[in-house]
């Protein structure tokens, strides 16, 4: 009789304790949706996810240049495409980068009320470099370019393509694309603002979690410079190389 | 004056923080040897003599360490030089015939109190909501007492540098303060006497710093670029690790 009393207090204590600590800790965590630094921190750790996922994306597509007929592509695509634990981090992927876009354009249009009237002297490049100051332009045309390249390929891999490999597959799908002109053109651009959005934004991200020391910060930085330039570097190649002709 | 330059000045006049402002146009023979404020002093004593209103304008120590003197030049606080104030900065460092732009820190954070001079009181409200340590009153503790290494004296004392003059916000593209606060959080949180608050110190400071009206940080680096003391950047990323540490503990 006393232990029954006893676990029903407990119970009830428990479940006391479990809601106000959760309130408690939903209150704590608002900071990243209403201070500065929090809103940073939300830029930064999707920014390294999506970081993590150009990687993943470009090492695939660079499977092109052997140049077997997409063989070796299309095994991998067929497997991105049904692997349940790709379309499970497929859809936090998305949601990263919904609260990278939602948040940036936030903090964009809300950094600039904050000088209402603006310098007359042009201070140029003396403190700091233009795609420092210019992520919201570089992230927008990275965002256009994506809206075009998602229903190329990613609405045609998941939905139009089916099971297994047939000839109707991504690789010919990317050879039909890339035939016209104007698809290689738009792709390059958004390489390279893609290239000046990841200069700054890879050391940056690293600023932002509180990660820089002059022992290892150059090093950082060197690596993010490093991949700002191969990464998209590849990325570009493969249209303009598959449009004349040299990847079938 | 065998050496006298002529300097083609556009300087902003703004009667108070409520009127307009505009630039006009000014001329004045200055020794390549005068400091910037001597040159606006040289400006003044004419502008009086004309019967005009003089450009009002902050300094105080003229030494480099009050940073009242919140002016932009050609678009740079403190001018071209690095690691200088205006103070410091020479009319050498410009060249006969030069116009030269002079507008006053622009944020919405420090509005204009007059021509040049801006209210900065947003910088104090920011220390009194935790940029302090509490101390308990009576005799003097003898100085010895609280022992601290070399290497943490230096990182404190880097950031102990900050004359709060806010170059850092007039440089920012987003008017942020976060070296401002960063450099007074590092110095706090290394020190032994600033363990007590460490966590509601860094919490409360960002809190008054948002609600102030500064903007977030976008790592372009201008801040410590154009600091008259060199704060290096990493004083940011200081703050944000405290900041997110005191978060994670639920302050």
């Amino acid at each position: 009789m006393f232990y029954t009393n006893g676990n029903a207090f407990q119970l009830l204590n428990l479940q006391t304790f479990i809601l106000t600590k959760r309130y408690k800790y939903m209150g704590v965590l608002s900071f990243l949706f209403s201070s500065s630094l929090g809103r940073k921190l939300i830029m930064a750790v999707t920014g390294i996810s999506l970081i993590a996922f150009l990687l993943v994306h470009c090492l695939i597509n660079a499977t092109v240049f052997f140049n077997d007929g997409g063989k070796t592509f299309n095994e991998a695509a067929e497997f991105m495409a049904h692997n349940w634990f790709i379309r499970t981090t497929e859809i936090l992927l998305f949601v990263g980068l919904l609260l990278h876009i939602i948040q940036g354009i936030y903090l964009v249009f809300d950094n600039r009320k904050k000088r209402s009237a603006k310098y007359s002297g042009k201070a140029g490049n003396a403190n700091s470099t233009w795609y420092s100051r210019s992520m919201g332009l570089l992230g927008s045309i990275v965002l256009i370019f994506l809206v075009l390249h998602l229903k190329h390929f990613w609405v045609v891999s998941r939905f139009e393509i089916p099971h297994g490999l047939n000839d109707e597959n991504l690789f010919a799908e990317m050879v039909a694309v890339f035939e016209n002109p104007i698809a290689v053109i738009v792709y390059v651009i958004g390489c390279f603002g893609l290239t000046y959005h990841l200069m700054h934004g890879f050391g940056s991200a690293f600023q932002t979690f509180g990660i820089n020391h002059k022992s290892y910060t150059p090093f950082i930085n060197s690596v993010g410079m490093a991949f700002s330039f191969v990464i998209p570097l590849i990325f570009a190649a493969i249209p303009v190389v598959m449009h004349l002709g040299l990847i079938k | 004056m065998g050496n006298s330059m002529k300097i083609n000045l556009q300087v902003w006049r703004q009667k108070n923080a409520k009127t307009e402002g505009r630039f006009e146009t000014y001329q004045v023979n200055a020794s390549p040897d005068m400091s910037f404020l001597e040159m606006f002093d040289v400006l003044n004593e004419e502008l009086i003599e004309d019967g005009k209103e003089p450009v009002a304008f902050d300094h105080d120590c003229r030494e480099g360490i009050c940073g009242m003197c919140s002016m932009v030049i050609n678009g740079r606080p403190h001018g071209p030089k690095q690691a200088v104030t205006t103070c410091q900065l020479h009319m050498r460092s410009f060249n006969d015939g030069d116009t030269v732009v002079v507008e006053p820190w622009r944020a919405n954070a420090f509005p204009v109190v007059k021509d040049l001079s801006v209210n900065r009181s947003a910088f104090d409200r920011i220390i009194s909501s935790g940029g302090f340590v509490s101390v308990n009153t009576g005799n003097a503790v003898d100085a010895n007492s609280i022992l601290i290494s070399k290497e943490v004296a230096d990182t404190a004392f880097e950031s102990a540098m900050c004359i709060g003059c806010g170059a850092c916000v007039s440089a920012c593209k987003n008017a942020s303060a976060m070296l401002f606060v960063g450099a007074k959080v590092t110095q706090l949180s290394a020190l032994p006497q600033g363990q007590p608050e460490r966590e509601s110190r860094v919490v409360a400071m960002v809190n008054q710093m948002d609600a102030e009206g500064f903007g977030a940080c976008t790592n372009t680096g201008a801040c410590a670029a154009e600091c008259p003391k060199e704060i290096p950047l990493s004083v940011i990323a200081t703050l944000n690790r405290e900041y997110y540490k005191a978060k994670l503990n639920g302050k």
